[in-house]
């Protein structure tokens, strides 16, 4: 450094770049040192607390996100399967149903269709006891579905919802399943207007009504879902609803349809859509078909996710501005001193901007590798069971990345600003200790 | 060579008001082994303060090679000091996480030499001052002797034109302060300019020249025949 340049009282532009590459490597130096023979455990206290942070940043929110997403998840696995197609507003069926069907399953993607009758009924289980007339009935409205058991297990898996008795056959005559929502002993509310059925057990005769055609059924089995269009149902073979209701022309009211892994249901929906479907039914793809306000409840769980996780960052930012306060506080004496010996405090700075990165990175990488190698895989094996759902936990590596890099820019600002507050000070007031 | 003009320094107690230096002149010629002592509170630390660049005076200016150095902004006085002035302070101030090479090393690697030639230099500096085998060791694991040594070698790695020492005997044993001192009087004969703060009139005397201040005036300014 030659003597004009003290004597203009000017640095040049490029001796300012190479001061502050110089600052940032001796930066890094000063805080390899520092974290490499700092206490350890403090070190240890300080990278779990970023990796409690980091994980509420990204768990909290995935819970609630993932609270809805497992029940959209299950509607779509238990119910409607990759593409629905059902009745069209002002229709009470789906015309030429053996049409659609046929499209459906000539669909190059289609694994299986599964075709569901629906009737509006009630079930009725104390017809027998019941004396008189003032007597209490024991019954519940209800949708009743006739299926081909063979088709709706593999489209939705249905048989291994059982809890008690057994699955249907294509043979079977005169049993039905009852979804679990039907039963009191499985959802024991007294509430005005909503009914379910007493003392009901597998093999119990039940009377069933729709359209006015009543029939004795067997219950063969109880399926539990959280899926209401599944546990709030009573099931039956297709043949026999059928003949119940009186639809000798096969016309069907839903057809799920499960697709080939990999393929895509928009793709097919256009396809079902183009063979000219759309003139006897809706065709969606399951994301379409999900009820509106699970979908309004995802998105508003979405929001709050992101409020709690943005509460989180603060917390974490206000963490790291006091551990490196305090940091700085306490080594206050010795920033003095190294402004003293000529050491440039954009170094100084930068030792303490480091330490907070190194302090998030630490934190994040362990969060990451916990979140990933085991507590998503945890809840995806052992869902949390909320009464509605079972919850799984979302985490997607672009989230978790947005968050980590919210998360480290937040702690460079709060490693920033503390270090630049006690760098500010007066030299020899920071030497001298007043 | 150091030129100083009245310079004036107060520090506020309160309503009152503390004068420090009372607008003192006198020059040091480049070389010089200069003592300054006197009483507890008499200016002398305030004054190596203000010589070292690491507080600024109410008034006057000192000139350090023709640059009026308080009229350099906070960056430009960093630079002056760590191209130009080195410190030795009572208390040692050597960094506690950092090895006696890493401690004489800080400035030369700020001044932008690479690792391995900051090394040598700070190798040879602590060398000079007879700790070429404590190198790896902390502040924590030498004496307060060997940790006033690293020091002064942190001092003089980077060859600075001059070297300001506050009372570097101050916390040292007779013997260790011996060495110490002769450390100085050796870097010296090399033609180094010190300025050293001492109330020990033992070690005032083996200096080139002696100020005393009393009440933030010179009272006496002797040249020494040693």
């Amino acid at each position: 450094m030659n003597q004009s340049k003290y004597r203009t009282g000017k640095i040049s532009f490029k001796e300012r770049i190479k001061h502050t590459v110089i600052s940032i490597k001796l930066g890094f130096f000063l805080a390899l040192k520092q974290l490499s023979r700092s206490n350890k455990w403090t070190t240890v206290l300080i990278i779990f607390i970023m990796t409690l942070t980091f994980l509420n940043l990204v768990v909290v929110s995935g819970i609630l996100v993932g609270l809805i997403e497992g029940s959209v998840n299950a509607v779509k696995t238990r119910y409607l399967s990759d593409v629905i197609v059902s009745t069209l507003d002002e229709k009470n069926y789906i015309k030429n149903s053996p049409f659609v069907i046929n499209v459906a399953k000539s669909l190059p993607w289609a694994e299986r269709t599964s075709s569901r009758y629906l009737g509006s009924g009630t079930v009725e289980a104390n017809y027998k006891t019941r004396i008189k007339d003032t007597d209490k009935v024991n019954s519940v409205g209800t949708i009743i579905a006739g299926i081909n058991p063979d088709d709706e297990d593999v489209v939705t898996g249905i048989k291994s919802l059982i809890v008690e008795g057994q699955y249907l056959t294509a043979t079977d005559y005169d049993q039905v399943l009852l979804g679990h929502n039907l039963l009191k002993k499985y959802l024991p509310i007294e509430s005005p207007g909503f009914s379910t059925l007493s003392d009901v057990e597998v093999g119990d005769k039940v009377r069933i009504e729709i359209n006015g055609n009543v029939r004795e059924v067997y219950v063969k089995g109880i399926l539990k879902s959280k899926v209401d269009e599944v546990s709030r149902r009573v099931f039956m073979t297709d043949t026999q609803l059928r003949g119940l209701l009186g639809r000798s022309d096969y016309n069907v009211n839903e057809i799920s349809i499960l697709l080939k892994p990999g393929s895509d249901p928009v793709v097919a929906r256009d396809a079902m859509l183009a063979s000219g479907v759309g003139q006897y039914a809706k065709v969606q793809t399951f994301e379409e078909g999900v009820p509106k306000f699970l979908k309004d409840i995802k998105d508003t769980f979405a929001i709050l996710g992101n409020v709690i996780s943005s509460i989180g960052l603060v917390v974490a930012s206000i963490t790291i501005f006091i551990v490196i306060f305090i940091n700085a506080i306490t080594r206050r004496k010795y920033i003095g001193i190294l402004k003293g010996i000529g050491i440039h405090s954009t170094a100084i700075e930068f030792a303490y901007i480091v330490q907070s990165l190194f302090y998030a990175i630490m934190g994040t990488l362990i969060g990451v590798v916990f979140l990933f190698g085991f507590l998503k895989p945890y809840v995806g094996l052992h869902p949390i069971d909320f009464p509605f759902s079972d919850g799984i936990l979302v985490a997607t590596i672009s989230g978790v990345l947005i968050r980590s890099g919210i998360l480290f820019i937040a702690t460079l600002i709060a490693g920033y600003i503390p270090a630049k507050i006690v760098v500010k000070q007066n030299t020899l007031d920071a030497i001298l200790g007043r | 060579m150091i030129k100083v003009e009245k310079l004036v320094k107060s520090f506020h107690s309160g309503d009152s008001e503390l004068v420090a230096l009372k607008g003192m002149s006198f020059e040091v010629p480049r070389g010089q082994f200069l003592s300054v002592t006197g009483r507890s509170g008499s200016g002398k630390s305030t004054l190596l303060y203000q010589l070292g660049l690491l507080d600024d005076p109410n008034s006057g200016n000192v000139i350090i090679d023709g640059i009026p150095v308080f009229e350099l902004n906070a960056r430009e006085k960093t630079q002056f000091r760590l191209e130009r002035l080195g410190y030795v302070f009572q208390d040692y101030a050597l960094l506690p996480e950092l090895s006696s090479l890493e401690n004489v090393m800080l400035p030369l690697l700020m001044m932008g030499f690479t690792k391995a030639v900051a090394k040598e230099k700070s190798a040879q500096a602590l060398t000079k001052v007879g700790l070429g085998d404590k190198l790896p060791n902390l502040p924590s694991q030498l004496s307060g002797g060997q940790q006033q040594r690293v020091s002064i070698a942190r001092a003089i790695a980077h060859n600075p034109q001059i070297i300001f020492a506050d009372e570097p005997t101050a916390n040292l044993d007779t013997e260790t302060a011996d060495a110490v001192l002769k450390t100085f009087e050796e870097l010296h004969r090399e033609g180094q300019t010190i300025i050293m703060v001492t109330h020990e009139e033992e070690y005032s005397r083996r200096t080139d020249r002696v100020i005393t201040l009393s009440d933030g005036e010179i009272v006496s300014d002797i040249l020494q025949k040693k």
